[in-house]
């Protein structure tokens, strides 16, 4: 099949990549780009393993083609950390509260809550609960996950206050 | 060190991060960034990738496959179906319950979406056309779905491979459609029980098909180097070792030319126990056309081929005196365990461990019978988050009390108190022959019933039963009450092998000349955080901080062979064999201690990271100095380094518990329920790492919560798999899930190195029937007495209906 060459920025660098016109993003990702951290739990887009940020949206890269993405600015996790190597508050809080166990769903758990957290950076829990139910979890129930993106919220705020 | 400037005992175990630390997750440090390797993430120079073409059909004969419209697809580079495979011997496998399974369909199909070829192209995308080009004509055959109608005389007959087998692994084969009876108990005693009982109850208890469905599926990568002979298997196993003696024995490669590699696992839950035609399916690719062959299945073929769980149709009965002393259990189940018996069991239990099922009551008799029959649905019958069939067991028992309690006009806490094995009775052995190791049930229940507010929660609800009668309201609430016992930590090889060999398990330490130590387990992390765990058992028991000890698993080329990890088996025997290398290490460097100072080993004493002379605490040689001193200045005739390794097979299992109360609200016009509480209260002996402990209560809570409320493998009549994608499996959101509030009690293991039971599968075992237990409870003023799962709302409603409360 023709490949399309088609324009793309992740995580800060812009590249070039020539793709088929049925690939899907999240293959060109993990398997084109190497950026395995996005997961493929399923095929119907209830899981949310492969969620990156995609021109400032939380995206399901497994129901979107790489041709659609043209030209588009994308997240993943492995652009999350400072350049230092030290992790996103996001990354720490997960770790600290225990928000994570096999680690399968983590990586678009935290692009999601990445995402959640710049359109409401003080979410009530409820509004965590709903935000990030498009992303499952088979280990955590959940709990700790929640209290992760509390504690994410707070170190950010603190951040942009001391700002 | 300067003798002089000891840091404080507290301060020196503070350092270690061991035993009862909430140590942060070392594994947590890739997985945030993205950085775990899970099998999928295997990418290897000129790696091919296989897909299978599966049958529509649940009962079919193959009549004919043309493998050249699949041929002629761009990219696909082989197309291989049991017609390849039957000159190599391996169109079947052996399954792990002594039975066979198709590898790739020869003849008959006997399940949707069983495996008929194997088609091997250049990448996932060309692998998926020639699957859809391929061409395969079929002839239907009756189904056979209903396993009550398995034995019937006219009963089609399904496997025609075992045509004229009259005895099974599990004993005699009664009919075409039989796999094994299988009995447990005192049949004659439990009937004189019955006989002089006052009350009697006897009810249908089901326990539907449903599925672990971790969020990675299964899958693996075969890359057989034509010029060595090696063989590398990367994949998604909870038991590495186990597969790589599978492998050595169905492809007749010598094992140790196989290396089995276990990368991350992205959740097992029981999945990834068994093995599947795909990994085997990946190895012959790859010795066919000499490269790396992936397979990784998507989430349909992961629901609706490998390894369901449950499908137990449970007949139980208690008889019981007047005022409710329980005097004898009986229970008879019919198993539909598909088409294969692929049940991952140990080899003597084609029921695990269901005889389990008189719980932690003290019961004078009890006898129990499973009929295991083939049906055409998938094969499987794994243990999903619990030990060999204990979900099923304590779902028996936890449900069949409350049918007692509602003859009996008795509360349902109370009637269990009344027939708890008493903390004296232990080691208590139950009328099934278990040993019970150690507990205090009534401690565990009154610090539950206390922190719940049981009398007040009771209170409540018959006010809301008042309510209810007087048309005030609509909602009714139940309060379900769950006190479980387990079988775990499997096992003492002898009670438990599989394929013959002992379960022991087993951990291989190095000190390195630095202090630092590297320690490898025949266990295999799914995410219950081994890395951080093992490292501080072995902290505690070595004086090496646990940030300075490497924990490696699933690599069978290193790891010290085990039986992997499932049943809640990891802390039982491997973090005990763990334990044991910890203090084989330290026995030796007592001596390296009493060699440097100069004195008899017996003067010194072990103080936290190090030994120091009696009395003296001062004189002292740290861990560190030992393991330097270990590498050029032992004692004469001792071998230099420091590295032991223990292989420990369990005198018993261990037998953790709890007390789980679930209180919820329902609608009766909808059936829409809403989760008000959820306690539970778990003793699982010595507490390693109490945040992963609690962790693990969560997550198996939620699962328990899933398979209670709302999962379901179902079929309709002619077959076809229903609910095998999340567009119908339920896997609860952030917003279903209920707040859980935990709390323990401490009662170690007599028999334990350090004391420790296991935990991981405590919440789904206790927590299926607490959810249950609190529907059922809902109706009991009503007259209910016992609906199924899955309780999803319409079911409710459907129940509500049928006990005439409401007429929407």
């Amino acid at each position: 099949m023709a490949k399309r060459l088609i324009k793309l920025t992740v995580n800060g660098d812009e590249m070039e990549v020539a793709v088929e016109p049925r690939d899907l993003l999240i293959h060109t990702l993990r398997e084109q780009l190497e950026l395995t951290g996005a997961h493929i739990g399923c095929d119907t887009s209830h899981c949310g393993a492969c969620t990156v940020d995609l021109d400032g949206r939380s995206v399901k890269s497994c129901t979107m083609f790489t041709v659609q993405a043209d030209g588009a600015e994308i997240t993943t996790v492995e652009g999350m950390a400072h350049p230092d190597g030290t992790l996103h508050a996001i990354q720490e809080a997960f770790r600290q509260m225990h928000g994570l166990q096999c680690g399968f769903c983590t990586p678009g758990m935290i692009m999601r809550a990445h995402r959640l957290l710049q359109e409401n950076p003080t979410p009530t829990e409820e509004e965590i609960r709903w935000g990030i139910s498009g992303n499952l979890c088979r280990c955590t129930g959940y709990q700790n996950i929640v209290k992760a993106v509390q504690l994410a919220s707070e170190t950010l705020s603190q951040k942009v206050a001391a700002e | 060190m300067a003798d002089t400037n000891i840091p404080t005992i507290q301060e020196r175990t503070d350092q270690l991060e061991g035993i009862g630390c909430k140590r942060k997750r070392v594994e947590d440090v890739r997985f945030t960034q993205g950085r775990g390797n899970y099998v999928d993430d295997v990418k290897l120079p000129g790696m091919l990738f296989g897909d299978f073409v599966r049958s529509p059909f649940a009962h079919a004969r193959i009549k004919n496959i043309n493998k050249d419209s699949a041929l002629a697809v761009p990219g696909v580079v082989a197309v291989i179906t049991a017609e390849d495979l039957i000159p190599l011997n391996l169109h079947y496998m052996p399954t792990l319950a002594g039975d066979v399974q198709a590898v790739l369909a020869h003849e008959k199909v006997l399940f949707q979406n069983q495996e008929v070829a194997f088609i091997v192209a250049k990448d996932r995308y060309a692998a998926a056309d020639g699957v859809e080009a391929l061409t395969i004509e079929y002839e239907e055959l009756e189904p056979l779905m209903d396993p009550y109608k398995a034995m019937d005389e006219n009963a089609p007959v399904l496997r025609e491979d075992l045509e004229g087998k009259t005895e099974g692994a599990h004993g005699p084969r009664t009919h075409h459609n039989h796999i094994f009876t299988w009995t447990a108990g005192d049949e004659a005693a439990t009937q004189q029980a019955f006989d002089k009982a006052d009350v009697v109850v006897k009810e249908y208890l089901a326990h539907p098909r449903v599925h672990p469905c971790p969020l990675e599926t299964c899958g693996s990568v075969a890359d057989m180097n034509p010029i060595t002979g090696q063989l590398t298997l990367w994949g998604t196993f909870q038991a590495p070792h186990v597969v790589r003696t599978v492998a050595s024995l169905i492809s007749n490669i010598p094992e140790h030319k196989i290396r089995v590699i276990a990368p991350d696992i992205g959740g097992g839950f029981g999945n990834k126990v068994g093995v599947y035609p795909g990994y085997v399916m990946s190895i012959v690719g790859s010795i066919v056309l000499k490269k790396p062959v992936k397979w990784i299945e998507d989430r349909m073929e992961n629901l609706s081929t490998t390894a369901f769980a449950r499908d137990y149709h449970i007949e139980a009965e208690l008889a019981a005196t007047k005022d409710g002393k329980i005097l004898g259990m009986r229970s008879h189940v019919l198993a539909d365990h598909g088409a294969f018996d692929a049940c991952a069991d140990p080899s003597k239990y084609p029921a695990g461990m269901y005889h389990i099922c008189s719980g932690s009551y003290d019961i004078g008799a009890a006898f129990c019978s499973v009929t295991g029959v083939y049906t055409n649905k998938a094969p499987g019958g794994v243990s999903y988050r619990c030990s060999f069939r204990v979900t099923e067991a304590v779902y028996t028992i936890e449900r069949i009390i409350e049918v007692l309690a509602i003859k009996l006009g008795m509360d349902a806490a109370e009637l269990r108190q009344k027939n708890f094995v008493q903390p004296e009775q232990f080691p208590y052995t139950s009328a099934f022959g278990w040993e019970y190791d150690s507990g205090d049930y009534p401690t565990a229940m009154k610090k539950a019933m206390d922190a719940i507010d049981y009398d007040d929660l009771r209170e409540e609800q018959s006010k809301m039963v008042d309510d209810f009668k007087a048309g005030k309201s609509r909602e009714i609430m139940g309060i379900g009450v769950s006190f479980f016992t387990e079988i775990v930590g499997a096992g003492p090889s002898k009670n438990c092998d599989i394929l013959g060999i002992g379960m022991f398990d087993s951990c291989e330490i190095r000190v390195h000349p630095t202090g630092a130590a590297i320690a490898r387990l025949g266990a295999k992390s799914q995410g219950q955080g081994h890395e951080t765990t093992f490292a501080q058992i072995l902290a505690s028991e070595t004086g090496i901080a646990a940030d300075m000890i490497t924990i490696e698993e699933g690599d069978t080329d290193t790891a010290p062979y085990g039986l992997g990890t499932y049943g809640s088996r990891s802390t039982p025997v491997a973090g005990a064999a763990a334990a044991r290398a910890g203090r084989k290490i330290k026995y030796k460097a007592q001596l390296i201690a009493s060699h440097l100072l100069e004195v008899h080993h017996d003067d010194l004493e072990w103080d936290v990271d190090g030994f120091a002379i009696k009395g003296a605490p001062q004189k002292r040689k740290s861990m560190k100095e030992i393991a330097w001193a270990a590498y050029n200045n032992v004692p004469d005739g001792m071998e230099m380094g420091l590295e032991a390794v223990d292989y420990y097979d369990p005198p018993n299992f261990t037998y953790p518990y709890g007390a789980y109360f679930c209180v919820l609200k329902i609608d009766v016009d909808t059936g829409v329920y809403k989760i008000e509480r959820f306690y539970a209260l778990d003793d699982c002996g010595t507490r390693i790492n109490p945040m992963i402990i609690e962790g693990q209560v969560h997550g198996g809570l939620t699962e328990a919560f899933a398979v209670a409320m709302g999962q379901l493998i179902d079929f309709d009549e002619t077959g076809n798999v229903i609910g095998a994608s999340l567009m119908d499996f339920f896997l609860p959101t952030a917003v279903e899930t209920p707040h859980w509030e935990t709390d323990h009690t401490e009662v170690p293991s007599p028999h334990h190195p350090i004391g420790a039971k296991g935990v991981g599968e405590s919440p789904h075992v206790g927590g299926v029937p607490a959810f249950s237990n609190a529907v059922n409870d809902a109706f009991r003023p009503f007259g209910g007495i016992q609906t199924h799962m899955p309780h999803t709302a319409a079911n409710i409603w459907a129940y509500a209906k049928s006990l005439g409360l409401t007429d929407q």
